[in-house]
């Protein structure tokens, strides 16, 4: 029975990977209203098996013992409701409760409440930055002061945010039985968008902590890959956004320096470059050809996608085509701005100012960086002072160092000629 | 901000089937608009070729295409938000259709509400 694996790093690995799914299925079956009940159920079977397996080492499956844990306190709990609502407060209505039906632990069971699960947390009554943090909170199994972390915010805040979009979540009343093909069609979108956003949380992150990055860039990868396993959400948009976030991931470890700097895309060390992440962006693009609807994830993907081949005569105006057709369907600043450099890389730096100029940015860091590099060559005086305006905007010091390092290189250059 | 809508005109059916070249200029120009975030909407190509291209007429004269009496025909419209008619114009003066001799109506959109 007893393992020789220590409980002190066996549990917290379990409970990150179990966590989240026993608190979906307990949420099915005490319904989403309760979400409080079960979090404590799961919270309190992971703490008896800390203290357990602390005195009576590990068991043999570890997972199979906190399941029947959770399955004793789940029914405790339903009997002492029981008692209190039939005895204390001798309600008419019969409690749904009283039936109490065992929990239902099985693989297929997990998936589907999991699956069930994302669609309740990926809700458009809460804004954007509550929906990731609940998502990070609920489906991941973050801690506040992890979530705190991700988003370099204060505890207090992340703590007011999650209970108001738990609030908001209770008053939904979404049911959380096998999900309804009407129900995925309405959210499907919403539920895209949220996992979109937690991936971009991770690879864009404030925090230069690679590794709470790498962490939520795969418990995001991880949520949209539960979609691909159940034939309903298994679409091509959201293959499509399962590529980009392959593609995208291939590249993290290169794109940071160990001083914690962003490294531009010229100079990433192509070498770390995880290339099985870029053959799963393949695999995951052909799945999403299906169907003749192009979504903006689709779009993004193709130009992940034309970004980990080598530069030769075509990629960088299929980047353009990409992202003309983007701008179309989704328009954002950023993506305005990168295509301003994809059209500087097809038609040169100086037919790209006029296209970078008339878009009204100049109140973005980023604008400025982008006009910086395009008049490097033809007027390195008028760039520096784009850039020096670049790095007073930008909130990030990563990438105020970034910045900082071209304009040192462009004020080099300017001392040599 | 106000709708303008801008209305495409060609004068050769012949131009109307675009090189991949003119493509390309045109959905730069089309995406440049949206770059600035002043694309309502994406419009369509109105296609002026036989058999997709009737009038009809008082007294149920239908004719093929809109080509018959004048030459000029709508090849297809968008509708953008600008300050003034004039960034309006501003706007149209950098589409492509000039080199083949085509034109740009701009109309300011009243909506119907």
């Amino acid at each position: 029975m007893i393992n020789t694996k220590s409980h002190n790093e066996l549990l917290p690995h379990l409970f990150r990977q179990e966590y989240a799914k026993m608190t979906a299925v307990l949420c099915r079956h005490f319904g989403l209203r309760h979400m409080e009940v079960a979090e404590d159920v799961a919270s309190d079977t992971f703490l008896k098996a800390s203290e357990s397996w602390a005195v009576n080492g590990v068991p043999e499956n570890p997972t199979a013992w906190l399941y029947t844990a959770a399955k004793n306190k789940a029914r405790d709990y339903l009997r002492r409701n029981a008692i209190f609502e039939t005895k204390i407060r001798e309600t008419l209505r019969p409690s749904e409760s009283e039936a109490g039906p065992d929990i239902d632990f099985s693989r297929q069971y997990i998936a589907d409440s999991q699956l069930a699960m994302i669609f309740a947390v990926c809700n458009p009554v809460n804004a954007p930055e509550s929906q990731i943090s609940l998502a990070l909170q609920i489906l991941c199994g973050f801690s506040v002061e992890e979530i705190a972390n991700a988003f370099l915010t204060k505890k207090e805040t992340v703590k007011k945010r999650l209970m108001r979009a738990r609030a908001n979540l209770r008053g939904d009343h979404f049911q959380l039985a096998p999900l309804s093909e009407a129900a995925i069609r309405s959210r499907l979108d919403a539920v895209l968008a949220t996992l979109y956003l937690l991936f971009n949380e991770g690879y864009f992150s404030k925090t230069n902590d690679l590794v709470v990055r790498k962490e939520v860039c795969s418990e995001a990868v991880r949520l949209t890959l539960v979609l691909t396993e159940n034939e309903l959400t298994d679409t091509p948009q959201v293959n499509a956004l399962l590529a980009l976030m392959c593609y995208q991931s291939s590249r993290l470890e290169a794109r940071v320096n160990d001083k914690g700097e962003a490294i531009l895309f010229d100079e990433q060390d192509k070498g770390l470059w995880d290339e099985s992440l870029v053959a799963r962006g393949n695999y995951y693009l052909v799945n999403a050809c299906g169907g003749n609807a192009v979504s903006r994830y689709h779009l993004e993907a193709g130009i992940a996608y034309w970004h980990t081949t080598p530069t030769g005569e075509n990629k960088w105006p299929h980047i353009l085509q990409l992202y003309n057709q983007l701008i179309l369907v989704a328009y954002s600043p950023v993506t305005a701005l990168n295509r301003a450099f994809a059209y500087a890389k097809v038609y040169g730096c100086e037919a790209a100012l006029p296209e970078v100029e008339k878009l009204d940015l100049a109140h973005h860091s980023q604008y400025h960086a982008l006009m910086g590099y395009l008049l490097a060559t033809v007027a390195p005086a008028k760039a520096v002072c784009h850039y020096e305006q670049a790095i007073r905007l930008t909130n990030s010091q990563s990438e105020k160092r970034t910045l900082k390092r071209e304009l040192g290189r462009l004020k080099a250059k300017a001392a040599q000629t | 901000m106000k709708e303008f809508a801008l209305i495409f005109r060609l004068n050769d059916v012949a131009d109307f089937k675009p090189s991949p070249e003119q493509m390309q200029e045109r959905m730069n120009w089309l995406a440049g608009v949206a770059a600035q975030n002043k694309l309502v909407d994406k419009g369509n190509t109105l296609l002026p070729i036989p058999g997709s291209a009737k009038t009809v007429k008082p007294d149920n004269v239908v004719t093929d295409g809109p080509y018959t009496e004048i030459k000029e025909f709508i090849s297809g419209y968008i509708v953008i938000k600008a300050d003034t008619i004039d960034e309006a114009v501003e706007i149209a003066k950098g589409n492509p259709i000039f080199q083949v001799g085509g034109n740009i109506e701009i109309r300011e959109v009243l909506k119907r509400d």
